[in-house]
């Protein structure tokens, strides 16, 4: 819709069209593929896969840019960043990364990608117009979960091995506060009011919460499924509803998604989806959520309100990333 | 992505009203424009204070000293099992650039020592270094020699960290207060493969053992698992591997010949494990048995700290991290080493401390775990200081499993299916 806002007479035509045209643009999914170096695109409407295609060597973390046009992938074996025109899926051009990019995000004013290059111990920044280093930045040992703040100020990068959270300055680029969490941190991830920091702990098997203003951890939430061994329990990815009340967790090889109550910190429920569930996204509705599964090669497709997974849908090998385009 | 920038939360909330009144439509539209939408006005951000930046805090040392004992080794069979000069010393260094990586952060910074020699020259070595503030000891030398040297240091604010030995007897009945292992056992080892063998419903084995006290120690130890796990030794063999007339000497022809015949004439069984710690004959095994049957053990498929090919939870990075370091690629030893050095460097960070008391009681408790790309925490058994960990079941190229396996339960945890467990445990000197 974006791109209609600048022209007023075509926008008011825009809102008739969508007033009249009851069902929604169909959404477009898109996953990465470690193993296959392959992206698959699944229409959210259909529920199924539309396109695949081949992109570079062992693709991983996937953000789109604000305006929907690019898909911006790291193509970790490759050493760089790809981006790609979302509609036609063509290779538009690689952006400096610096080794092993692994995941990225991209600050509110939709110029600056922050990049984890896990095998540097830095966070690289790039002008995605330029494609100029705009600088890099020294962290801990593997960097991994990049959680940028919604106003855009505070950039959170966990490091895998190093087991901290580093809070960066996003205007001096500086790092200014460390703070330790349990074993192989994998996701930040802020709330929308800025006012809680979710943390996974891959290895630890914890999520730690974090309140933004002091950095102290608020909450270190548990979790227990029966008949499932504790040291299968995994949390990596995590996304919290635009409402600030749900969170959900991925807890790897628990193959299920944690349901949480972001006031208590109480796990809700237990969604099972497939093997070795990873990252998630929703749709811009928040009808789905998505998940990928990388021992079970699908992605599950969670009903956000009603809390249950209600279809898996076969993509290629080891599906890593996930992101839907917001138009 | 991890985070839905103002900008799509503002059109996900005009999609969101796209069925409402054109009114309320042109107004999420507006606030889109805007830059501040619906969703965004619910939950405002609010601000992060950033507080400004303290002085530069002294920064505080931990020293590490690595000692290697020199030993006499026959050459390997394998060319690409040549020894290297830095094994397990290479292991210790990239620990201690991740160790300082991560003591950035906290003014902590790490430093190794190195030693290498004779008994003697080790002794008098980490004596001079031990006053000179060197309190974590990473050492690599045979049972005898680790015996003397940890009895050496006690009473000294010393804590030892044996990585070059299997030996059960040095956690169990000659365990020392001092020692902690990061070595797996060989009740370890063989039960690692044992379980993957029980699991692959290969129950039974003929077991062929080389002769020096070593081998019988090994043997004893598959021994234990078949028992423990419910597989069978069908038959046993003695391997006489005669020095300077090796049997297995001289050129593949032979070679050929020799094992087939050796391999005659055996019950039925599903593997064969060869029992060679010093690997002086399994590797001639593989492809020349009388009957074909797989090679597991000492040759073929093999348990194992670590392996090259291992990529999983993120070994991928680490492997590339140790490459870069020494241009060539992790063997177990320099995992055993990689991971006593992260080990003090865990516990500095957890403890925000660098004094030995704190460091060795921190790792002592039970509080206390380290990742060690093996997808779970690592602890150290609180009843003899054994590293507790998953083990690798691999074959030469290719890792092919990991074991605990599927299936094989524990009450207090998996990890401690694999060896010696606390119930059975012969070790004082933790307890006293």
């Amino acid at each position: 819709m974006s791109r209609f806002l600048p022209l007023m007479p075509v926008m008011v035509s825009a809102a008739i069209a969508l007033f009249y045209v009851t069902p929604a643009d169909a959404y477009m999914a898109y996953i990465t593929n470690e193993k296959d170096n392959s992206l698959s695109v699944i229409d959210t409407d259909k529920l199924e896969v539309v396109k695949t295609v081949k992109i570079g060597q062992r693709p991983r973390g996937i953000v789109m840019s604000k305006d929907g046009k690019w898909l911006i992938i790291c193509t970790s074996d490759d050493n760089d960043v790809k981006v790609y025109d979302a509609k036609t899926l063509e290779y538009v051009k690689s952006l400096p990364s610096g080794p092993d990019p692994e995941l990225l995000t991209l600050h509110p004013d939709g110029k600056r990608l922050y990049i984890a290059n896990e095998d540097d111990n830095l966070v690289t920044v790039v002008d995605i117009e330029t494609s100029k280093v705009i600088t890099e930045i020294p962290v801990g040992v593997e960097p991994e979960g990049m959680g940028m703040s919604p106003d855009g100020k505070v950039l959170v990068n966990t490091s895998e091995t190093t087991n901290m959270a580093h809070f960066i300055d996003t205007t001096t680029h500086k790092t200014f506060d460390n703070v330790l969490v349990d074993s192989r941190p994998r996701v930040a991830m802020f709330n929308a009011a800025q006012t809680q920091l979710w943390v996974s702990s891959e290895v630890g098997g914890t999520v730690a919460v974090i309140n933004p203003a002091d950095r102290k951890i608020i909450s270190k939430i548990n979790f227990a499924i029966p008949g499932v061994e504790q040291e299968s329990i995994q949390p990596v990815g995590i996304r919290i509803t635009n409402d600030d009340k749900i969170a959900f967790v991925a807890l790897g090889p628990a193959n299920r998604v944690a349901v949480i109550d972001t006031s208590t910190f109480k796990v809700l429920k237990y969604i099972l989806v497939g093997q070795r569930v990873w990252q998630m996204y929703f749709t811009p509705d928040y009808k789905y959520l998505l998940t990928t599964n990388g021992a079970s090669n699908d992605v599950t497709v969670i009903d956000v309100a009603n809390q249950k997974a209600i279809k898996s849908i076969k993509v290629g090998r080891y599906p890593w990333g996930v992101v839907v385009s917001p138009n | 992505m991890p985070f839905l920038s103002i900008g799509r939360v503002a059109r996900s909330a005009s999609t969101k009203y796209r069925a409402l009144a054109g009114g309320t439509l042109l107004a999420a539209a507006f606030s889109a424009l805007l830059g501040v939408g619906y969703a965004a006005a619910q939950n405002a951000p609010q601000p992060i204070p950033i507080p400004a930046q303290s002085a530069d805090a002294k920064e505080t040392t931990v020293q590490i000293l690595y000692v290697k004992e020199d030993r006499e080794r026959e050459p390997p069979l394998s060319l690409i099992d040549q020894p290297n000069a830095d094994d397990g010393i290479a292991g210790a260094k990239l620990a201690i650039a991740d160790n300082n990586t991560t003591g950035r952060f906290l003014n902590q910074s790490f430093k190794l020592d190195i030693v290498e020699g004779n008994l003697d020259d080790l002794i008098k070595g980490a004596q001079e270094k031990v006053a000179a503030g060197d309190a974590f000891i990473v050492a690599d030398m045979e049972p005898e020699s680790l015996l003397k040297f940890s009895d050496a240091m006690a009473g000294k604010p010393v804590q030892i960290f044996n990585v070059g030995n299997p030996d059960d007897r040095l956690r169990e009945e000659d365990c020392r207060a001092n020692v902690m292992h990061t070595a797996p056992t060989r009740s370890m080892l063989a039960d690692a493969l044992a379980q993957y063998l029980v699991w692959k419903r290969w129950p039974n084995w003929l077991m062929v053992v080389g002769p020096s006290p070593k081998d019988q120690l090994l043997a004893d130890a598959y021994r234990r698992a078949a028992k423990k796990f419910g597989a069978k030794i069908v038959e046993e063999r003695q391997f006489k591997v005669d020095t300077g007339n090796r049997r297995a000497d001289g050129g593949f022809e032979q070679i050929q010949q020799q094992i087939p015949q050796f391999m005659q004439g055996a019950k039925d069984h599903d593997v064969v494990l060869v029992v060679d710690e010093d690997q002086v004959f399994g590797d001639y095994f593989p492809y020349r048995t009388w009957v074909p049957r797989p090679v597991v053990g000492s040759s073929g498929l093999i348990p194992a700290s670590w392996h090259a090919s291992l990529e999983l939870w993120g070994g991928t990075q680490f492997q590339n991290r140790f490459k870069r370091l020494t241009g060539r690629t992790m063997r177990a030893l320099d995992y055993d080493a990689w991971i006593a050095v992260r080990a003090v460097g865990e516990a500095a960070s957890r403890t925000h401390a660098v004094d030995f008391k704190t460091l060795h009681d921190y790792m002592h408790s039970a509080k206390f775990d380290v990742a060690g790309f093996k997808g779970v925490a690592l602890s150290f058994r609180a009843w003899n200081g054994q590293l507790r960990e998953p083990l690798i079941v691999t074959n030469p190229k290719m890792f092919v499993s990991v074991s605990p396996q599927q299936g094989f339960l524990h009450q207090f945890s998996v990890l401690d299916t694999l060896g010696v467990d606390k119930p059975e445990t012969k070790c004082k000197a933790y307890t006293q």
